[in-house]
């Protein structure tokens, strides 16, 4: 499906453009899933951006036992390879944990359908190559009710478009911010950007040490 | 977008600071903002470094970059083995990574350790007016201070270690205006619980907050950080209020702070913070202080909020989902009607970013102090950082909580999300302090109740939630 590289060496090279995808949709149909649902705290400890997709909801996908659990949406084989999820509202709220998007890619998700998201979450999102769709309420029922009724169905996102479409029913335009949708056809590297305004940066540093007492802490 | 403030020049407090700080706005990018002070923590942090390790970039600015352990450590006494190698190593990562890149650690060892949200305002790193910003969420709480301050992911931390900015949108700016006075027994986490019940807890997504009012006013900086804090579970980007005579007393001879000339310039500079008289804000709500109650979280999220004088709801009466409410009280072993007072606690935690400073222990001993914890409970206190450890142990507040039978634990995050050997058996149920009662946030299968720090310490002493306003002090 896609290749992901050893982020922790050279992740600005492997942060993948996001520009057309289809895949198959996996539905997360809860709200406010938050990211200690995601990936719960005990696999924080890696130092790591690689290796978090077999924790990926590790508390829903296992039972205490560590077997896996067969109501969970995840462990339907339906759904093996799904690279699309589609949730409730208010997704990836709570701890600003990037391993959370480090998760969901690994496990294979290149793009959430959510009637709305966590800020944070869908900043990291970005940040990694995820692409976050917003759609209304009804629009999330249906391509959920799609995917809990169509065996192996898929969506295609096109982000150059902005459309979301399946093969019959779907066709809805998608709303994203110019500058969001750009990094992510691009694959940019924002610090790179954000390093070609080095000059402003000194100028500003210097412009506010002369009008103003915001001084650096004196560390002693 | 823009025209408005252009036309009647009547800006808010987030938009003071925002023009303060916004570098550049090239076309086609997000405006560029500048940070003042970064925060950084063991978790959160080491793919950052990494990162830069990787392109070969260096740390813009180390001095106004300050790290701390607090996450995963221990809260057993200071230098007993660290058992989990996983989290040892999180840690030797952050001291290799600060003394690479030149970055000062208050490491487990020193006299200034503890969460980072807990040693940015106790130093004096925390002043009115700044941008701060941290890997962690609950960087909401130094907006208390009249700063614009917001949590990041670990992208983000590398982009501001490598560049000292920050790409912006521009938030929106939601105002929370608090009448009237909180009643006796009810402090700023009822508040905060009190706002999330009402607003929800998206209620705020992509905005700011500013609180205002004369509950606000009233409140003490601990009682304004515990607010402000607690307003990401309402999803709010920032939350803030305007500075004033408590805030300038507060930070006053803290290490940090400005001395001299440069102190009497800098209060001169934050009296201009405050919102302009009929600033407009794109969001507004208002609470009434006079109405809140002690307040108990009886689901898994920070929205699903009861007084303690009343009931677990009914499914019928949940404005939510029939099977997400089911699943929820299953999850939290609760059957609908049953009295708030009538559940029993295993378990009781007083700490965290939201509920570990002096004022919270000294509210928590207060009630404790002649008690007993229950003989089913067991009760611990985390304060924040090693300096509020100190000024707690001055005054004998550790003697009252180890006389009542709590255990008195060294500084860090713990119980509030588990990630050292604080945890919750499955099962087991907390009144905590903290800030978050997701499914298995203290711990798998854990169940957690979110209050004040008053109401755990008198649900400690009962065994059971009880309304802290009936409370007999010894």
């Amino acid at each position: 499906m896609f290749a992901i590289g050893v982020f922790s060496e050279s992740r600005i090279l492997d942060m993948q453009p996001f520009r057309t995808h289809t895949g198959k949709v996996a539905p997360l149909y809860r709200d406010n899933v938050d990211t200690d649902q995601i990936i719960p705290k005990q696999f924080l400890k890696r130092i790591e951006r690689t290796g978090f997709g077999e924790f990926l909801f590790f508390d829903w996908r296992r039972s205490p036992d560590g077997r896996p659990d067969l109501s969970f949406v995840l462990n339907d084989h339906r759904y093996d390879s799904a690279s699309i999820l589609v949730t409730g509202k208010n997704f990836g709220c709570g701890s600003s944990r990037e391993h959370a998007v480090w998760a969901l890619l690994d496990f294979g998700f290149r793009a959430i359908i959510a009637p709305s998201f966590a800020d944070i979450f869908a900043n990291n999102c970005v940040k990694n190559g995820v692409l976050t769709v917003t759609l209304g309420e009804h629009q999330v029922a249906e391509i959920v009710g799609h995917a809990n009724s169509t065996p192996d169905y898929e969506i295609t996102v096109d982000l150059e478009k902005c459309m979301i479409q399946d093969k019959r029913r779907i066709s809805e335009h998608f709303h994203i911010d110019e500058f969001t949708r750009h990094c992510l056809l691009e694959g940019l590297d924002n610090i790179g950007l954000t390093l070609e305004h080095e000059p402003q940066i000194t100028a500003f540093e210097a412009r506010r040490s002369r009008t103003s007492t915001a001084r650096d802490p004196e560390w002693r | 977008m823009d025209k408005p403030d252009v036309i009647n020049h009547q800006r808010t407090l987030l938009h003071k600071i925002w023009e303060e700080h916004l570098v550049c706005e090239a076309t086609g990018e997000q405006p560029l903002i500048y940070v003042d002070l970064h925060l950084v923590h063991e978790v959160t942090s080491p793919q950052a470094f990494a990162g830069l390790r990787a392109a070969n970039r260096r740390v813009r600015r180390p001095e106004r970059t300050v790290a701390t352990v607090d996450h995963n450590i221990p809260t057993e006494p200071r230098g007993t083995p660290i058992n989990d190698p996983i989290a040892v190593r999180q840690i030797q990562a952050l001291q290799q990574n600060c003394t690479e890149f030149g970055i000062p650690l208050f490491d487990m060892d020193s006299s200034d350790q503890g969460i980072v949200h807990v040693i940015g305002p106790e130093l004096g790193l925390t002043q009115p007016g700044m941008t701060i910003v941290c890997g962690d969420s609950h960087t909401t709480t130094h907006g208390a201070f009249g700063a614009l301050a917001f949590g990041i992911g670990t992208s983000e931390v590398e982009h501001v270690l490598a560049t000292q900015c920050l790409g912006q949108r521009k938030p929106k700016n939601m105002l929370i205006a608090v009448s009237g006075s909180l009643p006796e027994g009810v402090g700023a986490k009822d508040l905060a619980l009190g706002v999330i019940r009402q607003i929800g807890t998206d209620g705020a997504n992509g905005h700011v907050i500013e609180y205002a009012g004369t509950a606000i006013t009233a409140l003490s900086m601990e009682g304004r950080m515990t607010l402000c804090n607690m307003s990401i579970e309402a999803g709010a980007k920032a939350a803030m209020m305007a500075p004033d005579d408590t805030t300038f007393a507060y930070v006053k001879d803290r290490r940090f702070a400005p001395r001299g000339r440069e102190w009497d310039e800098s209060v001169e500079r934050w009296r201009m913070l405050p919102s302009d008289p009929g600033a407009k804000y794109d969001t507004v709500a208002q609470i009434s202080g006079s109405s809140m109650a002690p307040f108990v979280t009886w689901g898994t999220n920070p929205g699903m909020v009861v007084r303690v004088d009343e009931s677990v709801p009914e499914i019928s009466d949940l404005k939510m989902d029939r099977d997400a409410a089911t699943r929820m009280l299953e999850y939290m072993d609760l059957k609908p009607g049953t009295k708030m007072e009538d559940i029993c606690v295993d378990r009781v935690f007083i700490g965290s970013c939201t509920n570990s400073r002096i004022e919270d222990l000294r509210a928590a001993a207060r009630v404790a102090r002649g008690y007993r914890v229950a003989g089913t409970v067991r009760a611990i206190v985390v304060p924040g950082s090693q300096a509020v450890k100190r000024a707690a142990e001055q005054e004998g507040l550790h003697e009252i909580f180890k006389n009542s039978g709590f255990e008195w634990r060294e500084s860090g995050c713990s119980m509030c999300l588990g990630m050292n050997p604080d945890i919750l058996q499955p099962g087991e149920r907390c009144a905590s302090t903290s800030n978050r009662n997701f499914e298995g946030r203290q711990g798998r299968g854990g169940r957690t109740h979110l209050v004040s720090p008053v109401m755990a310490a008198a649900a400690a002493i009962a065994g059971h939630f009880t309304d802290v306003r009936n409370w007999r002090f010894q």
